[in-house]
């Protein structure tokens, strides 16, 4: 069985009640649904077929033919919006992802442990830290190339350290409680107790930095791509979409103006989701941020 | 207070030595043959080990690391492979972009971050507040590099005010150059200000639920005294460890903003390294980096002890 006992008396119409009063994590909510639907949809539809290049069509502006405009080479930057949201989105998930499994153990091993183990981790995540995503990257892409699966491991790896430090410092709070000490008089060993009562009173905790994460994985492959060290061409990506504006703002300014504000869109949606989030589950968290 | 500081010296230093571990070993198994790639295809096996046993690359790992880590202390980086110059020359001319560059982003968005946090403190839950942190929440969404564009679009395109790139070099005088990074060092400083004004506000909400704010108030203290002189230096302590990391962060930004404005730093030339996969170029390029992000971290532990005195008296 597992515990929860910061929330206790809570329900979950409760906690509905409470998510449909919060402004922010509505807006959020809302807008990172919508970017979810448009990266689902494009998988069935898009207005246009973004791997034909049609040069009669090319660098038009805004029309009720092209919403968005069209690229150098005649794309339709709405379709090309639609089908970069899933290349943003899977490689900041499987980053998020990446991060979480393997920090979330080391931090809940380190904070369950102590002493060396919990020394050791830190000064490795000193080190990790020390290398930011985009140098971490940069080294990786030196070895096999660029690539989307290289960003999401230099990304990922990045994140490593983020949730191994959050674990640890909740579940360090959570140690010292008497329903632990309750748990270890039954017999159950560090493992047990860390799986069944430490993580879901921390869940909430990495939710929200997840989300961080998550925006935070979006803004970093969007930069990858931009440099050309992220998703390789045709795959649309908003990064490379931006990189292709770039020497063309005088002529088709479109072409980078649309696929900034997806990306500025989705990650203000994260931010408002996770801010939700924190205010709904857990109000003290308005104080510490 | 000298354990501490000794403490986090001693940390410092082995983080450095073990991420030159770390960057050493993953140039390491990288695939290809330096020498090979010197002599080009055409050269014959025997002149190409002959070459190697000249770069030493047939000692064992160990003694080629610190061979490399020795270097490194002297500054000596090794030749680059595609410019044939000594790396410490290609870095000597390109960190005089970058380094300014940085800072004057670092200081902008302080000074943009420290007053609207305490702005918003001040105001908390008013209008202006709100307002503030509206833009804040704007601002931490939006890409540097996208921004950038923007930027350009406007005061380059449009209003001609500054020039969309380039850099004229610290020569022809420092107005031009400090004007050709000024657009730049916007771009990457409003982002990592929208964050920092965020912490400020939450550190100094926090502070000025404090007993001592309340005293200070009621022994007469005008608010906006009390505000800057007790509430800000007291919620120093968060502001500077994001200040640390947005360092890091502002480093890292410049390898892109560098690219979006042509500026010849030393992101533009790791990049360029890559391409020609000039591997000693990256190496050292990232070690320079890692070493910049870790001093600057050492650097925000001690100035703890100089903001907060507890940690002074300790032991």
């Amino acid at each position: 069985m597992t515990m929860r006992v910061d929330l206790p008396e809570e329900t979950l119409a409760g906690v509905l009640a409470k998510a449909f009063g919060n402004r922010s994590f509505l807006i959020g909510f809302a807008i990172t649904l919508l970017v979810a639907a448009v990266a689902i949809l494009s998988f069935i539809w898009t207005p246009y077929d973004v791997t034909r290049l049609v040069i009669a069509d090319k660098t038009q502006a805004p029309s009720p033919a092209h919403w968005f405009g069209t690229d150098h080479f005649g794309r339709d930057i709405l379709s090309m919006i639609m089908v970069g949201a899933r290349n943003s989105i899977a490689v900041a998930l499987v980053a998020v992802g990446i991060g979480m499994g393997v920090g979330v153990p080391l931090g809940a091993f380190a904070a369950a442990r102590g002493s060396l183990a919990d020394e050791a981790l830190m000064r490795v995540n000193d080190l990790v830290f020390a290398f930011p995503a985009l140098l971490s990257a940069i080294m990786i892409t030196a070895i096999f190339g660029p690539g989307a699966v290289n960003a999401i491991i230099a990304i990922g790896i990045f994140n490593i350290p983020v949730f191994a430090r959050v674990a640890r410092a909740g579940a360090l709070a959570i140690w010292p409680r008497e329903f632990i000490l309750a748990a270890r008089a039954a017999g159950k060993g560090m493992t047990q107790i860390s799986v069944e009562h430490i993580l879901p009173n921390i869940a909430t905790l990495l939710l929200v930095q997840g989300t961080i994460q998550f925006a935070l994985g979006i803004l970093a492959e969007a930069g990858l791509s931009y440099v050309g060290l992220g998703a390789q061409p045709p795959m649309p990506s908003w990064g490379r979409m931006l990189f292709d504006a770039q020497t063309r703002m005088v002529t088709a300014p479109w072409m980078a103006i649309f696929p900034g504000m997806a990306i500025v869109i989705t990650v203000l949606g994260l931010n408002l989701l996770g801010d939700g989030i924190a205010d709904i589950l857990d109000p003290k968290s308005r104080r510490r941020r | 207070m000298t354990a501490y500081l000794l403490k986090r010296l001693i940390i410092a230093a082995v983080t450095l030595v073990l991420a030159s571990m770390v960057v050493f070993a993953v140039m390491e198994i990288l695939p290809g043959d330096p020498a090979r790639l010197m002599l080009g295809f055409n050269a014959s096996a025997d002149q190409v080990e002959l070459l190697r046993n000249q770069m030493g690359l047939n000692a064992p790992f160990v003694l080629r690391y610190l061979h490399w880590a020795s270097g490194l202390l002297s500054l000596d980086f090794g030749r680059s492979y595609t410019y044939s110059v000594p790396v410490i020359d290609l870095v000597r001319e390109r960190v005089v972009v970058s380094l300014p560059l940085a800072l004057i982003a670092l200081a902008l968005s302080t000074a943009i971050a420290i007053p609207v946090g305490v702005f918003s403190a001040g105001r908390q839950g008013r209008a202006g507040d709100a307002l503030a942190m509206g833009a804040a929440q704007l601002g931490v969404a939006v890409p540097n590099f996208w921004f950038a564009l923007m930027l350009i679009y406007l005061f380059a395109v449009w209003l001609r005010l500054v020039p969309a790139g380039g850099f004229p070099g610290w020569s022809a005088g420092a107005w031009p150059a400090v004007k050709s990074l000024l657009l730049p060092a916007v771009a990457l400083a409003l982002p990592q200000a929208a964050i920092l004004a965020r912490v400020a506000r939450s550190a100094l909400i926090e502070v000025l639920n404090e007993d001592y704010i309340r005293t200070a108030r009621a022994k007469g203290l005008p608010y906006r005294a009390v505000l800057w002189r007790h509430a800000l230096r007291n919620a120093m302590i968060p502001v500077l460890t994001i200040l640390g990391l947005q360092f890091a962060f502002l480093l890292a930004g410049t390898i892109i903003i560098e690219n979006v404005f042509y500026l010849p730093g030393l992101g533009r030339l790791v990049l360029q390294a890559i391409n020609q996969r000039d591997l000693i170029v990256v190496e050292s390029i990232v070690m320079l980096l890692v070493a910049a992000v870790i001093a600057v971290n050492l650097l925000v532990d001690f100035s703890y002890a100089v903001v907060d005195p507890r940690l002074r008296g300790r032991q």
